[in-house]
């Protein structure tokens, strides 16, 4: 599963099957502080995402770069 | 998971409101905490007419489209700060919004029309960027408002927001600027009206409008805010919110509720001594405010690009300073 991070642009490759909150607590990210986008649309955190799936994490928190 | 109001499939989970919303009821959730905020604080009365300050970013878009949507009458305005790439995009962004819903945009330009841009402010300045970016961006949109004969201001400040300078003002206690924390300042002599009808929607769900709704905005941040406190405290906020939600709804509504009325007589006391600027007629405390004291000082000066301005330069510290006092953010 291919996962795309912004701030700053990144790739990562990672095993599905995982859910979402699976995979933000994988990457010890701030469940308040993301969306996570796949195929133009929002899935909520019990959505599963698979090997084939690619996933934007979009920080949604303005006002900085961390 | 279900949406709470059809039971269909859920796009959308909200903890802090215990409930889930498909596409149609989440726009509807957005739409319904927007009017509620209007009502509640008397924000914008039938007929009034609106302008809202737009950068290209989630906020000011969500806005634009939801005080459309809640037929309000809108004019947007928008700011080319002169911020390299970030504003070219910005500004694209704005114009295609309004484009595409065939809204009136006004635009100022800072470098055509005042002969300077924020990273040359900075560095003649020798101060945080924010600094001249906040006088500057303050000062035209009120002007645009006031000129343009508009009965209101309208800005995407959202919950997030409001509570991370709530935060910083208690942690510091700033207790006049405490006296002037709202979601609506009145207008006065010199100053418009301005209200934050998007103070009941987290970050979160601004950025989740637009995804929602299509609207393409700016996702990248501004590259010279990178590790300010602010966002520090965004974050010290969140982090208390995913183990308590509701928590940063709480800490602002509640603070308007039982205790912003204790600080008025300092925020009083601050403003007095306003008086029309010398140069520009605007209320100020000294003879010339400090926009015209800022155009005085950097218009012609030589522009500097901001790819030579990092983080920490500009803002009158160096290099070293600036690493040791980041504090270590989880990503």
């Amino acid at each position: 599963m291919r996962v795309l991070l912004r701030n700053p642009r990144r790739e990562l490759d990672l095993a599905g099957p995982v859910t979402v909150t699976g995979l933000l607590n994988q990457l010890e990210l701030n469940r308040e502080s993301v969306l996570v986008v796949r195929d133009d649309t929002l899935v909520p955190g019990d959505a599963l995402l698979n090997d084939d799936d690619v996933v934007e994490i979009r920080p949604v928190i303005s006002g900085g770069v961390a | 998971m279900k949406c709470t109001v059809c039971r269909g499939p859920a796009i959308i989970d909200l903890r802090r409101h215990n409930a889930n919303f498909c596409g149609d009821h989440f726009l509807k959730f957005c739409r319904d905490q927007v009017a509620k905020a209007i009502s509640q604080h008397d924000m914008i009365a039938p007929g009034q007419r609106v302008l809202v300050a737009v950068s290209g970013g989630k906020d000011s878009l969500a806005l634009w489209d939801l005080l459309v949507e809640l037929g309000y009458d809108v004019e947007g305005m928008t700011i080319g700060l002169g911020i390299g790439d970030y504003s070219d995009a910005s500004t694209a962004a704005s114009v295609a919004f309004a484009e595409s819903r065939g809204l009136p945009l006004r635009r100022i330009d800072l470098r055509g029309d005042y002969g300077y841009d924020i990273p040359t402010a900075a560095a003649v300045t020798r101060r945080v960027p924010c600094s001249s970016c906040g006088t500057s961006k303050r000062h035209l949109i009120d002007s645009a408002a006031l000129d343009g004969g508009f009965d209101v201001v309208a800005t995407g400040h959202n919950l997030d927001d409001e509570a991370a300078v709530l935060l910083g003002n208690v942690l510091h206690w700033h207790t006049a600027y405490l006296g002037r924390q709202a979601p609506v300042l009145p207008g006065r002599d010199g100053f418009p009206r301005k209200v934050k009808p998007l103070v009941r929607l987290s970050e979160r769900e601004t950025a989740a409008y637009c995804v929602v709704r299509g609207i393409d905005y700016i996702v990248d941040e501004c590259p010279m805010a990178e590790g300010n406190r602010h966002l520090r405290y965004k974050e010290a906020l969140n982090s208390i919110e995913a183990a308590s939600p509701g928590t940063k709804h709480a800490f602002y509504f509640e603070f308007l509720d039982k205790a912003a009325d204790r600080f008025r007589p300092e925020a009083a006391e601050a403003q007095e001594g306003l008086r029309p600027c010398a140069t520009c007629g605007s209320p100020t405390t000294a003879d010339v405010c400090a926009f015209c004291r800022l155009v005085d000082r950097v218009s012609d000066a030589d522009p500097v690009p901001v790819e030579l301005l990092r983080a920490g330069r500009g803002r009158g510290g160096n290099a070293s300073n600036r690493n040791k006092n980041r504090t270590k953010v989880n990503r």
